[in-house]
């Protein structure tokens, strides 16, 4: 490395001692997760503290967890969920962002003290009116009640705003000049140019939803509709039972997918959880 | 003939810039149409009814319902299981936010510190923010279990004779519940951390040197601290409403027991809406949680009122 200034090895290892102490402490769970996963259930129960199995029992343990719950529909229903959120979510907070930045409309200054009322309030606020709500249209066990509490994002429509007001006006004017509509400067000229805060915003939005139990535990009874942290809840108190391993493996099946998304793109991830943190 | 002229082109103009004008607010309208259909029915109408439903008796089911006025929240000041939850919220949130704080700024400033492993490192402490919350409360059920858990196993072989039953006994309960929390939350703290430590300019730290500043920690206390302290504060606020919401570990882990001894807010909200069915109380103790993440919300104002008139 040619850094300048950078140190030798040497006296940066203090530094990276305690660092990769730390990051050990913090990977135990997922180092033991995964050691279990591979065990057999009488190496687990003698509690020993090798990682390696003596005999090998993955192939069984995750055999189990495929034969006993659709874990491909859990992860299907989750594909479905957080892609149906964020659709919406970008479908109705672009527009509106745009027009709050860059347009002047009478209710203006009621709709921005709207969204900055909006961004006080948790989502568990509106849950139990939003449930009575939904039970009496017998829309509960639906992607739909799974979908439409989180269509409207204010924070979404924040973020954006910020960003379109740093876009210049001059990007308007001249799409105004070439004759291009309003509704279509949204679509061909401001999207274009958004796409480092919707990344950023997508990136906050499927990991939020993606991870959540509160909703689904409320609005969804067994599998059919069952979002892969409902999935985990399930297997763990009926089929699992004492089974650790196998729990253990389909603890692994079901963290993946986003732990791989979020390895493979890393500095996004971190750039969009930034800005996304710092502007919220 | 020139006057005339001249007169009609400004009139012109304002003619033309009116009509864009109520061109652009019909457009403006009609953008922020759907947002805020999207806002009315699944926001503000909902949230207004909590707190209607918080002065009602309702309960799931029940034909008849009738106004009660404050009576939920008097029920609340008698009610021993919601008196346990909030002390309990409070102390999670008091567990996790300065831990999670502490442990977040010094994994940013020690991987700030060189250039060696930052993107692993970085990667690593990330790690829980992208995990499958419910998946890896499982992985901890596992690791902290009496009598199979690696940790107890650990703990044997140092010697204890008889390691604590992390989540089932009523003393430890809470504190394994915060160290969860604190795994959860220090990898996002530190991304904050980290934007903010990019955000101090460069000339600062040679300023401070040709002022003859020579030590780390005199460079962290003249340049570093008091430059991160928006980020902190804002750090502070944001880690304590995430803490404040603490349900997932506790729904899955310890669904509040032994003995009410890890029930927390949200979770008596969700016991009395969902499982004892009785809506109206449970919408009066949304309305406290919504108020304490208004406080809290207003504190950190506060705070940046004092730092704008007296910094």
């Amino acid at each position: 490395m040619a850094e300048r200034g950078a140190k030798s090895l040497w006296a940066d290892a203090p530094r990276l001692l305690v660092l990769g102490f730390l990051a050990l402490l913090l990977l135990m769970p997922y180092i033991w997760m995964i050691s279990a996963s591979v065990k057999p259930l009488d190496e687990l129960f003698r509690a020993s503290l090798n990682l390696w199995p003596e005999r090998f029992h993955g192939i069984e343990n995750y055999a189990k967890v495929f034969s006993q719950i659709p874990v491909f529909g859990y992860l299907w229903n989750g594909i479905v969920v957080c892609a149906g959120i964020l659709f919406f979510q970008l479908l109705f907070a672009i527009p509106a962002a745009y027009a709050l930045a860059k347009l002047r409309f009478p209710g203006r200054d009621l709709a921005l003290g709207l969204v900055m009322l909006g961004l006080l309030v948790p989502p568990h606020v509106p849950a139990l009116p939003l449930y009575l709500a939904f039970s009496k249209m017998g829309l509960l066990n639906t992607y739909a009640a799974l979908i439409l509490p989180f269509t409207i994002s204010v924070f979404a429509i924040f973020l954006f705003r910020q960003f379109f007001k740093a876009l210049p006006d001059e990007l308007v004017h001249a799409a105004r000049l070439d004759g291009i509509g309003e509704f279509e400067i949204v679509w061909r000229v401001i999207l274009p140019n958004a796409w480092p805060a919707a990344t950023a915003f997508a990136i906050f939005s499927v990991v939020a939803h993606w991870n959540d139990l509160f909703w689904p535990l409320i609005v969804i009874e067994g599998q059919a509709r069952a979002t892969p942290a409902l999935g985990v809840l399930y297997f763990r108190s009926d089929e699992a039972g004492d089974d650790f391993a196998a729990l253990m493996a389909a603890a692994v099946i079901m963290t993946l997918p986003l732990v791989l998304a979020f390895l493979f793109a890393q500095r996004r991830f971190v750039e969009g959880i930034a800005t996304t943190g710092l502007k919220g | 003939m020139p006057e005339a002229l001249s007169a009609a082109q400004p009139a012109s103009f304002q003619a033309k810039s009116r009509r864009l004008t109520r061109g652009e607010a019909l457009v403006g309208l009609m953008l922020n149409l759907p947002a805020g259909i999207a806002y009315f029915l699944m926001l503000l109408l909902p949230s207004l009814a909590t707190i209607l439903l918080a002065f009602t008796d309702y309960e799931l089911g029940a034909l008849e319902w009738g106004w009660i006025g404050i009576a939920n929240f008097e029920e609340m000041l008698e009610d021993r299981g919601f008196a346990i939850a909030l002390r309990n919220t409070v102390i999670y949130v008091g567990l996790v936010t300065p831990l999670s704080i502490l442990l977040g700024l010094g994994a940013a400033l020690l991987i700030e510190a060189g250039m060696r492993g930052r993107a692993l490192f970085r990667a690593v402490f990330f790690l829980p923010v992208v995990s499958l919350t419910v998946a890896m409360a499982a992985a901890w059920q596992y690791l902290l279990h009496p009598t199979i858990g690696p940790l107890n196993a650990f703990l044997r072989l140092l010697g204890v004779t008889s390691p604590p039953f992390w989540l089932s006994s009523s003393d430890w309960v809470l504190l394994s519940l915060g160290a969860i929390g604190v795994w959860e939350n220090v990898g996002y703290n530190m991304v904050l951390f980290l934007a903010g430590l990019s955000a101090i300019p460069r000339e600062l730290y040679q300023a401070a040197e040709v002022d003859g500043t020579k030590t780390w920690l005199d460079r962290f206390r003249l340049v570093t601290w008091p430059m991160l302290g928006p980020t902190t504060l804002f750090v502070l606020t944001i880690t304590m409403i995430r803490s404040i919401r603490v349900f997932d570990t506790v729904a899955v882990l310890t669904q509040g027991g032994p003995n009410k001894a890890s029930e927390v807010l949200l979770h008596t909200m969700y016991k009395e809406g969902f499982t004892f069915l009785r809506l109206g109380y449970s919408a009066a103790i949304t309305l406290v949680f919504l108020l304490m993440v208004l406080g809290l919300v207003w504190l950190q104002t506060k705070a940046l009122d004092k730092r704008v008139h007296y910094g």
